[in-house]
């Protein structure tokens, strides 16, 4: 194996571009359990948004409107899930699970006719001067704009949360929807809308996998993303910059063992490419016994069921 | 205005009603979506539906049912423990596949001997792998506390490329001329669980489900470790104040999963599937999660909803190969049926009122 | 108050029907401007359905409310509050993760920025005696304080009527009487209070008039002044009360010995119990006080086995048993009813016979190697419902569906029949009926004439003078050391309890 094959510069912009479709799904899924909700089907809502894009930016020869209805599509499949949990009252575990099942399943019916096309171009922003500084220009000043569209959103909802009413409001569903009930919110409606901007978050990071870092459309591509972006809100700890943090962290994981493979790293591919399971696995056994001692940061309603009863 | 009311106790009629209402709803949405695919709607469903039992294969088909509902309700009756606890163990595939790796080792291990007690060795072996990788998770989340539905899932994807470095390694065949897969077992007698009444698909798999069935259901109607299994679902705080130690039943729950899955990968690699190869799991355990809810977590249901998920799986092949209609569809539609189903499941609790319009 | 102040609230012909149940049936009174008004019953009786349609949770299907001569309609809470209707809630309405200014902007229309309402918090806190510091988390908070959360909460925004709901129930005496002032001093100021509770005595110390409810209806209005307690109690209930009997009992030998019991808690914002020592003799009763949150549930549960400690913590006939989980101590007759009937006491969605089983398989010998009996469960669920006279239709029926006062005789029942030497029980008459309230003390004290030792958990201090030998009081997660209930003042109750928890008089001169 040859490590100086390995640039740093290229891992950490690697890094980031292989960090970006973990960031979106993990800062939306964040904002629904701050609400109280858990969806565990941001895996299926990843994968329709992956081919709900590449149809759509093959479609209409625009990455961006890819990117939008990705969006879309996510919002309108999490919105799936929202009715089944906040007006039929179903268990959000299993919801969250057939909500997977469903959008794996899906995406492949819809994904048949695109199979080995490639998409639209997407252009990287390359700001003149700043791009072209020396280690900072590529890290800082040249990528997608959806990489900096993650990072905004991350600062949005950090802002949002930590100094707005809407923030205070979504954490008081979230913390405990009877009080908040009682208060006159509307819990139902401000929990739908917190699902759908997760399913729209995961659709645009699925779009972010199928548009941009592979981009080509296969069956069941995000394997195992939208898994890790739940993990990486546990990992966080319910808090954005954390989960800015754990993206990176995971992603990091994923970029140097595909640039070890690339490397010609002396250990079988298929031990490399489980690193980032366990290590995922790692992760939240560091985590959850370390809280054991210090009480859990989770959101109180945290994927209680509520119907009021007045 | 419709208003929900919650019932003064869970409905039984409804509870019974509910799984057939939404069979019904999913056909009727998946005729929809079968239309806009460009299908006759009122043909794929019955070609699902009707052919495989009914049609002019069937003498083909029936056994095909069989052969997939074995491992189906044989792993969903071991989530459906675990569910009914509150403990979500999703990782049933993983489960699976180290089940067969574990059995299918075992048996190669004794290769090209001819033994009685290699077979009956494996099956051991195989709920062994089960339970040994289903540990993983219980043994984080009692030590820990750390949460088995991301661990548990996280080892299917860790469990696949093990299948697919020993399919390379360790169990590839050595006179498959380089070519990646083990050993076909159904050309190895004393390691096959071969087919036991001919044309039947019955076989070791079919029959170790039927027994879990039964065994679930005595477990959970007559015996005390069942009923501590649904208290502590239903309120976990009473089960404590009942003397029920969760991380016991969390082992226990997770244990049993693990070994029905680690023996249905077992029967599947000796039997059908044949050999152990890199896409030798078929998302078994992932469907297996559908019936079990379909089965309302009851044994008799499972039985039931694990036919009817086979049949969906044998009609959609026919489907496939008749009109057209892509493997995925039926995945969609599976996955349909658990959405109708947990939006129905409101019935047996709520009663759905209209109500007049507020004179205020 | 003045004779002639003009009408605030006029409530007119309220109705409001539940499937089965007729909540509310053409209320009708009125509030004066200023006037600290007494809402009167029994649980049950439809107070909490009358005081959510005054503020927007729940709409009436049919009579009218009109507020200062205007119709008033609140279609939601903000609505109310924007017509200046506040409300102090009993449960459910402070977020435990967030501090206090945040809760209090939680409850507000348009809250200033953080560190503007931090300053009016502390503003509003010293003029009304209630010291609050908006930086710390609720969930750290006593009851005591969360209540001042909520009022100062509906405080700043100017309210014309202010809705208590059973406010004094988290409070010691010497905090209950600080709150008084508070109150006073906002009526003097012409705010209405709309004061809810069934506890007579404050009633008669702090109100102008009283409207008493039964079974949904206003059943008489009156000057609680001119009152006796007793009387007003009849109206309440409806019958003449009975009062439970106590035979005369000589104290056995000890029973119970708790010696420096220390337990943390599992939960983040629980109490931990800090050593902790107590007797307890044959034929005894001990009852434990304090306001609620002050570790209650934990004693139960150490005493039950659902949490361990030392093996020492705790003897029971001379035998250590501290580290015994609860189906070791049920099989040496040391039984519990905790306070949650429904998930804890109780699993809602089970059948009585499921959950006779619960806590009776053991002494009750339901199963045979791990087998369940089901017939003899189901004989045992029986007895208990015929021994206590709990209301259903039959065994089969969910928990769930039981009222309140039913179920918790079967919680009790269940207990009781299963000849205890020691029972604990936590609350054992919250939410009852005064009927059934009264038959469940009355089993305690049964018990006790059998020569079991019985420890009740109560935070209803008239509950507690009546049926307890000796009585302690829990102050985080402290406990007292136990006196003979007889002679008792209330003065002395209290400082038990932990006195003022630092509240101040308000400044009435402000």
């Amino acid at each position: 194996m040859d490590l100086s094959q390995i640039d740093p510069i290229l891992l950490i912009t690697s890094i980031m571009v292989v960090s970006t479709p973990l960031l979106f799904a993990a800062i939306g899924e964040m904002v629904v359990e701050k609400a109280g909700v858990l969806n565990l089907g941001v895996e299926g809502m990843m994968i329709v948004g992956a081919i709900a894009g590449f149809a759509i930016a093959v479609e209409s020869g625009s990455v961006i409107i890819g990117f939008v209805g990705a969006a879309v599509g996510g919002a309108i499949l999490s919105l799936v899930f929202g009715i089944l949990t906040q007006v039929f009252l179903a268990n959000q575990v299993p919801a969250g699970l057939a909500l997977t099942l469903f959008g794996l399943g899906l995406s492949a019916l819809i994904g048949q006719p695109y199979a080995g096309i490639r998409p639209p171009q997407s252009t990287t922003l390359d700001v003149p001067l700043l791009s072209d500084l020396p280690v900072l220009g590529p890290i800082l000043f040249q990528h997608d704009a959806m990489v900096y569209l993650s990072l905004f959103l991350v600062t949005a909802t950090w802002w949002v949360l930590k100094h707005t009413k809407t923030g205070l409001i979504i954490k008081a569903v979230g913390e405990n929807h009877e009080a908040a009930h009682a208060l006159g919110y509307k819990v139902v409606k401000i929990r739908l809308l917190a699902i759908m901007f997760g399913g729209a978050c995961a659709g645009l990071g699925g779009a972010y996998l199928s548009l941009i870092r592979v981009p080509q459309w296969t069956e069941g591509m995000t394997a195992g993303a939208g898994w890790i972006a739940l993990a990486i809100v546990v990992f966080a700890s319910w808090r954005p910059e954390r989960v800015l943090l754990g993206a990176y962290l995971f992603g990091g994981i994923g970029a140097l063992q595909l640039r070890l493979q690339a490397a010609g790293a002396n250990i079988p591919v298929e031990y490399l490419s489980m690193s980032p399971y366990i290590v995922t696995i790692v992760v939240l056994v560091l985590i959850s016994a370390r809280k054991s001692n210090a009480g859990t940061a989770a959101p109180a309603s945290l994927g209680k069921m509520f119907h009021a009863t007045n | 205005m419709l208003t929900l009311e919650k019932r003064a106790q869970p409905s039984r009629a409804w509870s019974l009603m509910t799984p057939i209402l939404a069979v019904v709803l999913t056909m009727i949405a998946g005729g929809i979506m079968f239309a806009l695919l460009g299908k006759a709607p009122l043909e794929a469903i019955r070609t699902i539906f009707w052919d495989p039992i009914f049609g002019e294969f069937s003498f083909y088909y029936r056994p095909q049912i069989l052969i997939k509902a074995g491992p189906l309700i044989l792993i969903a009756i071991g989530l459906s423990l675990g569910f009914r606890a509150g403990i979500w163990n999703i990782g049933a595939e993983g489960q699976y596949i180290m089940g067969a790796i574990f059995g299918a080792g075992v048996g190669l291990a004794f290769y090209p001997a001819d033994l009685w007690f290699i077979f009956p060795l494996m099956v051991l072996a195989g709920a062994l792998g089960g339970i040994l990788w289903a540990m993983i998770p219980a043994l984080l989340k009692t030590k820990f506390g750390t949460n088995e539905i991301l661990v548990s899932l996280m080892l299917v994807y860790v469990a696949e490329h093990i299948l697919s470095a020993v399919s390379f390694g360790a169990l590839r065949n050595p006179d498959g001329h380089g070519f990646p897969g083990s050993r076909n077992f159904q050309q190895y007698e004393a390691a096959s669980n071969p087919e036991i009444i001919a044309g039947s698909g019955m076989h070791w798999g079919v029959i170790t489900a039927f027994i879990a069935v039964i065994g679930a259901y005595i477990l959970l109607n007559r015996h005390i470790l069942g009923y501590q299994i649904r208290l502590t679902g239903q309120a976990p705080r009473a089960a404590r104040f009942a003397g029920v130690r969760p991380n016991l039943l969390i082992t226990f729950c997770l244990g049993a999963s693990g070994a029905l899955a680690g023996l249905a990968g077992l029967f599947e690699v000796a039997g059908p599937a044949g050999q152990i190869s890199i896409d030798f799991n078929s998302g078994y355990g992932f469907t297996a999660i559908i019936v079990a809810f379909l089965g309302r977590l009851h044994p008799f249901g499972i039985l039931l909803a694990g036919l009817l998920m086979a049949l969906t799986y044998v009609g959609g092949d026919i489907a496939q190969s008749n009109l057209g209609l892509p493997a995925a569809a039926i995945q969609a539609f599976q996955g349909m049926l658990l959405f109708f189903l947990l939006g129905m499941d409101m019935l047996t609790n709520f009663r759905v009122r209209l109500k007049q319009a507020e004179a205020v | 108050m003045s004779d002639t102040a003009p009408n605030l609230l006029t409530v007119n012909a309220l109705t409001k029907a539940y499937p089965g149940v007729v909540a509310n049936s053409e209320v009708s009174f009125t509030i004066a401007e200023g006037e600290v008004h007494a809402l009167l019953g029994e649980n049950g009786a439809g107070k909490s359905t009358l005081v959510k349609m005054i503020y927007g949770l729940v709409r009436p299907d049919s009579g009218s409310m009109t507020l200062r001569g205007q119709p008033y309609e609140p279609s939601e809470p903000r609505a109310a509050r924007a017509s200046g209707v506040a409300m102090v809630f009993q449960h459910f309405s402070l977020f435990d993760a967030l501090n206090v200014a945040e809760n209090i902007a939680l409850g507000m229309e348009n809250p200033p920025p953080q560190r503007q309402l931090a300053g009016r918090i502390r503003e509003v806190s010293e003029t009304y005696g209630l010291p609050l510091d908006p930086e710390s988390m609720v969930g750290n908070l006593s009851a005591g304080e969360r209540q001042r959360v909520e009022i100062i909460r509906c405080l700043l925004q100017d309210p014309k009527l202010l809705i208590m709901d059973e406010p004094t129930s988290v409070l010691t005496p010497q905090e209950v009487d600080i709150l008084f002032e508070t109150l006073k001093k906002l009526s003097a100021e012409g705010t209405a209070i709309l004061y809810i509770s069934h506890k007579l005595e404050e009633i008669r110390t702090l109100c102008d008039s009283a409207t008493i409810l039964r079974l949904g209806k206003v059943v008489n209005t009156c000057n609680p002044r001119e009152q006796t307690a007793r009387d007003m109690a009849e109206m309440m209930v409806g019958e003449t009360l009975h009062v439970p009997t106590r035979e005369a009992r000589d104290l056995g030998e000890v029973i119970v010995k708790v010696s420096n019991l220390s337990v943390s808690s599992e939960n983040a914002f629980g109490t931990s119990l800090k050593d902790i020592n107590f007797e307890v003799r044959a034929g005894e009763v001990l009852g434990i006080g304090g306001v609620a949150g002050n570790g209650q549930d934990e004693l139960l549960s150490a005493l039950s086995g659902e949490t361990r400690a030392k093996a020492g913590a705790v003897h029971v006939k001379g035998k250590p048993v501290g580290d015994l989980g609860p189906n070791e101590r049920r099989s040496l007759a040391i039984l519990a009813a905790p306070e949650e009937r429904l998930g804890h006491a109780a699993a809602p969605d089970m059948s009585l016979i499921e959950n006779a089983l619960l806590t009776g398989a053991i002494r009750e010998n339901l199963t045979h190697r791990g087998f369940l009996k089901w017939d003899a469960v189901k004989a045992f669920a029986d007895r208990v419902i015929e021994s206590f006279d709990v209301r259903t239709p039959g065994a089969r029926n969910a928990a769930r569906s039981l009222s309140g006062g039913n179920l918790q005789k079967f919680v009790v029942g269940r207990e009781v029949l299963q000849r205890p030497d020691v029972l604990v029980v936590n609350q054992p008459t919250w939410g009852v009926d005064a009927s059934a309230a009264a038959a469940i003390r009355q089993s305690l004290l049964d018990l006790t004439s059998k020569g079991a030792a019985v420890i009740v958990i109560s935070q209803d201090l008239d509950e507690l003078m009546e049926i307890s030998d000796r009585f302690a009081a829990l102050n985080e997660g402290r406990l007292s050391d136990p006196r003979p209930a007889q002679g008792l003042t209330v003065d002395e109750i209290g400082l038990m309890m932990g006195g003022a928890h630092g509240m101040e008089v308000a400044h009435v001169d402000a």
